[in-house]
């Protein structure tokens, strides 16, 4: 529970917000006027248009068969409706594990690899950095410095290097050392930069040649991010099936509420979220407490 | 620039419906309203901007100018592109230049939102301008973040200053110190990224404020951000009272509703925007041009500045000349691709060229790809094919074809563009006199 006692601190004031706003339209009529404003309260949290009418819709349909009196009962209804939407499987961890971290600039790739190899560390496996960001400006030495915070191996080259050659001596290196857990930092770009797109490309070929553990691959996306998170999703998808999220920047008063049209849209589950800047704010997602600390 | 393309496009959808009638009832006007409504939600406009936004459409829209003219669908668009004008301001705002120097610009903004590439985006257009700039490393949080501003200094071959894990305050005050000694005119302080509602980061820009007295205050924002933006915005200028915003990643194909949402919630002009990867990829930010590019008017004017930065007059001499004896040859339309992948991202220039939406000329239908393809296909061929593309007959494109690793239909596709391209640009020759000739 450690992360979400942290976010019950971090996500307070959103619950608030949201709490705030549902009691202020809450006045026992539950109308279609009612509804509507619920709606509007949804998409300020960035939860997608298509998601916050599925959330009313169903809600709707509950509220009205269970008969529903009293805001407090209305809360749980809504609650019981939100986590449906993100309750997606996520794959077992099983080990040796290779992550590919994917992402648009800035959204924390390399914090939150820091605070995987944590994570990872903590469990008591053997974690080996991989920087395969050469792109930007001292990228590498960035994660230098988290695989010092977090004491784990890492394989890095000068900036400019062939991102590939990287993966392939990264993974190379963890197999000789029997490695639990490669991770591997890639450089950020915007989704629709054909050149850097085949460049992702060329590392999963690498992966899928070299790597025999178990794979995936996981897309950053910034807590802050609106509705371009879609658009993220589905170009990164294109290029390399996502098989989960990692949610970040969780800490400021925004809701991630982006999370919820993802899953609606792509079906990809939440994986982790992170908060914060220590090594230790980062835990696996678990949609019944993301959601009960947001309403 | 694509970012407002789907926003525009998703607009026009919906005002093709209304175009076509003759007359409107209240109700079609309402549901017009509110389709309207979600195009800018789901552009992540911030929903009270969109409330307000909503409401003045609306009182203009139901009077009785709407109702008994004979192109209500027009009035209301119109009406559209005046409110969307007004919400974005209409002038162009300048970086202000202090009158005893060094002018010095602070940077503020969240974590990841792009402040230090920003920085040296900033220092490489000031020294385009002759002036001498200086960075100074004041995040002194984030592992290797001055490193990185070396790195991005070197770049543009400008000095930083940096006094390690210093108080940023002191480095600050530093920094304007060794500035006035050794003749830089020009400030630019890198600050840590921070959330809006971290106080003890957010004293720490007021100290540096304080004791530098910015002439700017630029706040830095994603220009991805959602419904967040009217937050972030409002907190930092209320702290700072910040002179002005840049928009980051206007490349990718954000819908841009931050841009909206912060000029109405702050007032404040959004001065420059981040286009892409490059140094040199840094605009000023026209907001009527950005307006008229959302309702896909066009931004013909961004346009042809681009063109005119990155083609040489005489290349463009050049060209003419050929139009008008109409020798145009495959050798030529070869240095265009160059000179269009100079220009930056085609999609970014097509979303220029007003109805490009409505054509439906999407980055898929000629991207980069598409042109490397074009390229190698064209210097498959010999001179002489070059110079005369009629003499390409079956087996000379079997030959190319193989030769460029394509297939003969993609031979086929090239040439047929070439003809195209070629005749187009015989009706531009013909329509204009003088001046500057698109090259395409």
């Amino acid at each position: 529970m450690g992360i979400f006692s942290k976010f019950f601190g971090a996500l307070k004031k959103t619950k608030e917000i949201i709490s705030k706003k549902i009691s202020q339209i809450f006045v026992g009529e539950l109308d279609d006027e009612f509804y509507e404003e619920l709606e509007f309260v949804l998409v300020s949290s960035d939860i997608s248009i298509e998601a916050s009418s599925e959330i009313v819709e169903n809600v709707k349909k509950l509220a009205k068969k269970e008969k529903i009196k009293t805001e407090e009962d209305f809360k749980k209804l809504l609650r019981k409706a939100m986590i449906s939407i993100l309750d997606i499987e996520n794959r077992p961890t099983e080990y040796p594990l290779l992550y590919t971290i994917v992402g648009v600039n800035g959204v924390g790739k390399t914090t939150a690899i820091g605070k995987l190899a944590h994570y990872f560390k903590q469990n008591k496996k053997n974690v080996l950095l991989v920087a395969g960001d050469t792109f930007r400006a001292a990228a590498s030495e960035q994660l230098t410095e988290w695989s010092k915070r977090a004491k784990v191996r890492i394989v890095k080259y000068n900036e400019g290097v062939d991102p590939g050659a990287v993966v392939f001596d990264g993974i190379n290196s963890a197999i000789a050392k029997k490695d639990d857990v490669v991770l591997i930092d890639t450089a950020g770009r915007l989704h629709n930069k054909v050149g850097l797109m085949e460049e992702l490309k060329k590392i999963a070929k690498i992966v899928a040649k070299e790597w025999n553990g178990n794979s995936e691959n996981l897309l950053v996306i910034d807590a802050t991010t609106g509705q371009n998170a879609l658009t993220q999703v589905e170009m990164f998808n294109e290029i390399l099936p996502l098989s989960g999220i990692i949610l970040t920047k969780l800490d400021g008063s925004s809701k991630g509420g982006v999370v919820f049209a993802i899953a609606k849209k792509y079906g990809i589950p939440i994986k982790y979220v992170g908060v914060g800047e220590g090594l230790e704010d980062l835990e696996p997602f678990n949609a019944e407490d993301f959601v009960q600390n947001i309403i | 620039m694509a970012l407002f393309g789907s926003l525009g496009e998703k607009l026009n959808h919906v005002f093709s419906k209304i175009t076509k009638r003759g007359t409107l009832t209240e109700l079609e006007i309402k549901n017009a309203l509110r389709e309207i409504k979600l195009v800018l939600l789901e552009a992540d406009v911030n929903y009270m901007v969109v409330k307000d936004f909503i409401k003045s459409v609306e009182q203009k829209a139901t009077g009785e100018r709407v109702m008994k003219s004979l192109t209500p669908g027009q009035q209301i668009i119109k009406i559209v592109n005046e409110e969307l004008t007004t919400l974005m301001g209409s002038t162009n705002s300048k970086l202000i230049v202090s009158s005893k120097p060094p002018t010095i610009i602070m940077m503020c903004g969240l974590q990841g939102a792009g402040k230090t590439t920003m920085c040296g985006k900033l220092a490489k257009m000031l020294k385009k301008q002759g002036k001498k700039p200086l960075l100074v490393a004041c995040d002194i949080y984030r592992p290797a973040a001055i490193s990185q501003l070396k790195t991005v200094g070197k770049s543009v071959d400008t000095d930083v200053y940096e006094e390690g894990n210093n108080k940023p305050q002191k480095i600050a005050s530093n920094a304007i110190k060794y500035a006035e000694k050794k003749g830089y005119d020009t400030v630019i302080i890198d600050t840590a990224g921070r959330l809006q509602i971290n106080e003890e980061l957010m004293n720490e820009l007021i100290d540096i404020k304080k004791i530098v007295n910015p002439t700017e205050i630029l706040l830095t924002v994603d220009s991805m951000i959602g419904q967040e933006s009217v937050n972030v915005a409002n907190t930092f200028n209320e702290k700072l009272d910040i002179t002005g915003v840049i928009l980051t990643k206007l490349d990718g194909d954000t819908r841009g509703g931050a841009a909206l949402s912060i000029r109405a919630v702050t007032g404040k002009p959004i001065k420059f925007c981040g286009v892409g990867e490059k140094m040199d990829d840094i605009e000023p930010f026209y907001p009527d041009r950005m307006a008229s590019r959302i309702l896909d008017m066009g931004d013909v004017l961004s346009l042809i500045e681009k063109a005119q930065e990155n083609i040489t007059e005489e290349e463009a001499k050049k060209l003419e000349k050929k139009l008008k004896e109409n020798s145009f040859t495959l050798d030529d339309y070869l240095i265009q691709f160059e000179q269009l992948k100079k220009m930056g991202n085609i999609s970014d220039i097509l979303a220029m060229i007003p109805g490009s939406n409505k054509l439906k000329l999407s980055a898929n239908a000629i991207d980069e790809k598409q042109l490397a393809k074009n390229k190698s296909i064209i210097l498959s061929m010999t001179p002489k094919e070059r110079q005369d593309p009629d003499i390409i007959k079956g087996s000379q494109k079997r030959r190319i074809a193989s030769g460029s690793g394509t297939s003969i239909q993609d031979v086929n596709i090239l040439l047929k563009q070439f003809y195209q391209s070629k005749d187009l640009m015989k009706q531009f020759n013909g329509k204009r006199k003088g001046g500057f000739r698109l090259p395409f």
